[in-house]
């Protein structure tokens, strides 16, 4: 289920302006790579180039590579659609489907992906959720509005609604940042659950969040305002926290910028 | 040093004293005001047209729902607003089932399919399609549109004659219908739908567009999965606003329409009649009489603006859970 990610030489742009600037790195498959750094310098965007949502804003644009496994996302002919339907995405702020009920925010996907059939669906929905670890808290209102639930919840919803779809990739652009922390808590434990079953990609800016989920740590920054983002390196969260290769990552964790 | 305890009695009810300042008065003394101001006009419209249409529906000596014919100035006088009421709610719903889905198809083109600097250009000339007198409609409405639908008219009666709605009585009829004035009339109501569906549609919070996307939806995918939920109350509040006009509008109608006191199901043959074209063809020379009558015909055309747009707010609170509002 889960793939292995391999990114090369890629660059993403706002128009004529630069956000990042020739990275390279691999996503180990059934782990966590969490994305740390400074705001500004890309983490999200880089997030964003791996299920091609980068180009939905206007001006956005991509060079390089993005190897899933044996297939290259930004190959000739390969549809963002279908790239999408692959690589799952949750956002910072939870976004279930206002107009639509619980059951139907989990079902979307699946619809989407033309599975239509009663039965079927409510087994997957149940699986869903019971995965987001949501299934006890609401399986008795399926049919009310998803936008009724605490913060916390719609989190795990559109975890739900993501994982529905039996995605090889899972990104988390900040997942928490929005959240209490003791919804915080119930996210990182079901991301320590959903590893095993999906590759993880989480941006965060909760350095101890990053300590406590992820296997992997990636570090990016710029060297100014209005340069690209660069990605500094990448390694074991233990190294990284630890003892990382490059001063900045050093500074950047201990709080001491520069 | 010595101390003295403090009396131990409590000190006297401080009574809290809000603080008015002028410029608070002055606004909510403003707004308040305004607010006011529409009841009262409101209620001034109503009460008129309630006193003068009873004084002349009492002296009716006919059925003021059933009849067709409006002759004021008979004696007795009779006058019946059915030919009258079909005729207005008829070209309503024409001109709605044609605008309101065009209306919606702009919107969305400008907002989600056009390049930028197109849809700047199409929304700023629909601007301008809202801002042409309703008489210059008429006039455009009558000496080209009339001619130029005989075509389509044949064509209709030919393939849809069966349904008895596109039955041509006479082929040679000019179409001054009720059908023709449907369509002018959905012109004429396209700018207002298109312009506040486009806003509407432009408050739709990216992020709810990004959550259809990220889950592998095609445009059109998250156009209904995401865009069209969220703005639906919005284009029911526009559609709302283009009926209004579309069951008031007077000078265009009375343009083009070859008014009689017909009541018919075939569409496309001439005649009939509307409320507001009734009374501006009648008022000039009808009777003090005739014009109270005139007016219950306009009393009838206001109540049935004040259902149509209740029913609106009903369907739109029906919904109010899953709005998006709250979200």
């Amino acid at each position: 289920m889960a793939k292995r990610i391999d990114v090369s030489g890629l660059s993403a742009y706002y128009g004529s302006h630069k956000a990042i600037d020739d990275i390279s790195m691999t996503v180990e498959p059934g782990s966590v790579t969490a994305f740390i750094g400074p705001s500004g310098c890309g983490k999200s965007t880089f997030l964003r180039t791996l299920n091609r949502m980068h180009e939905v804003t206007p001006g956005g644009r991509v060079e390089g590579k993005v190897m899933l496994d044996d297939e290259n996302l930004y190959g000739s002919g390969v549809d963002p659609v279908t790239v999408r339907r692959t690589v799952g995405m949750v956002f910072q702020r939870p976004n279930p489907f206002p107009t639509m009920s619980i059951y139907d925010n989990v079902a979307a996907g699946l619809r989407l992906n033309g599975i239509r059939r009663k039965g079927e669906l409510d087994t997957i929905v149940e699986k869903s959720l019971k995965g987001a670890n949501l299934w006890n808290e609401v399986k008795d209102r399926l049919n009310k509005p998803g936008s009724g639930l605490s913060g916390g919840q719609q989190q795990r919803l559109c975890i739900a609604r993501a994982i529905a779809v039996e995605p090889e990739v899972l990104l988390m652009d900040e997942p928490c940042s929005a959240l209490d922390p003791i919804s915080t808590l119930a996210i990182e434990d079901l991301i320590g659950e959903l590893k095993e079953r999906f590759t993880i990609v989480i941006v965060t800016h909760n350095m101890q969040q990053a300590a406590r989920v992820s296997e992997r740590t990636a570090f990016f920054n710029l060297a100014a305002v209005g340069q690209p983002g660069k990605l500094i390196e990448i390694d074991d969260t233990e190294r990284i926290f630890a003892n990382p290769s490059v001063q900045a990552t050093e500074d950047y964790i201990s709080g001491r910028f520069g | 040093m010595t101390t003295t305890a403090p009396p131990p009695t409590a000190p006297p009810p401080h009574k809290a004293k809000t603080v008015t300042r002028p410029g608070d008065r002055i606004f909510s003394g403003l707004s308040r005001g305004s607010g006011i101001f529409v009841l009262v006009i409101m209620g001034a419209i109503a009460l008129f047209l309630t006193i003068r249409a009873v004084s002349a529906i009492s002296k009716d000596h006919a059925n003021f729902f059933t009849t067709f014919e409006w002759n004021a100035a008979l004696t007795p006088p009779q006058f019946g607003i059915a030919v009258l009421a079909y005729g207005t709610i008829v070209s309503a719903v024409i001109a709605m089932a044609i605008a309101v889905p065009i209306a919606v198809g702009i919107a969305l083109f400008i907002t989600h399919y056009a390049p930028r600097r197109l849809g700047d250009v199409i929304a700023y000339v629909i601007d301008l399609l809202a801002a042409v007198p309703s008489i210059i409609y008429g006039l455009w409405g009558a000496l080209f549109l009339v001619p130029h639908l005989q075509g389509l008219n044949l064509w209709l009666n030919h393939y849809l004659g069966w349904t008895v709605i596109f039955h041509k009585s006479d082929p040679n009829s000019t179409p001054r219908s009720l059908f023709t004035v449907g369509i002018l009339l959905a012109i004429m109501i396209l700018p207002i739908i298109t312009n506040v569906s486009r806003e509407v549609i432009r408050q739709v919070p990216k992020m709810h567009e990004e959550a259809a996307l990220a889950l592998g939806a095609t445009r059109w995918e998250v156009i209904r999965m995401s865009v069209l939920p969220f703005a639906r109350s919005g284009i029911i509040s526009a559609s709302m606003l283009g009926l209004g006009r579309a069951l008031g509008e007077t000078m265009a109608v009375a343009t083009v329409l070859s008014a009689d006191s017909t009541l018919s199901a075939h569409l496309l043959d001439p005649g009939g009649g509307t409320f507001s074209q009734n009374i501006v063809a009648k008022f000039g020379e009808a009777t003090n009489f005739g014009r109270d009558a005139l007016i219950a015909s306009g009393l009838v055309l206001f109540v049935i603006t004040l259902l149509v747009n209740g029913a609106a707010r009903l369907i739109i609170a029906r919904r109010k859970e899953y709005s998006g509002a709250n979200a």
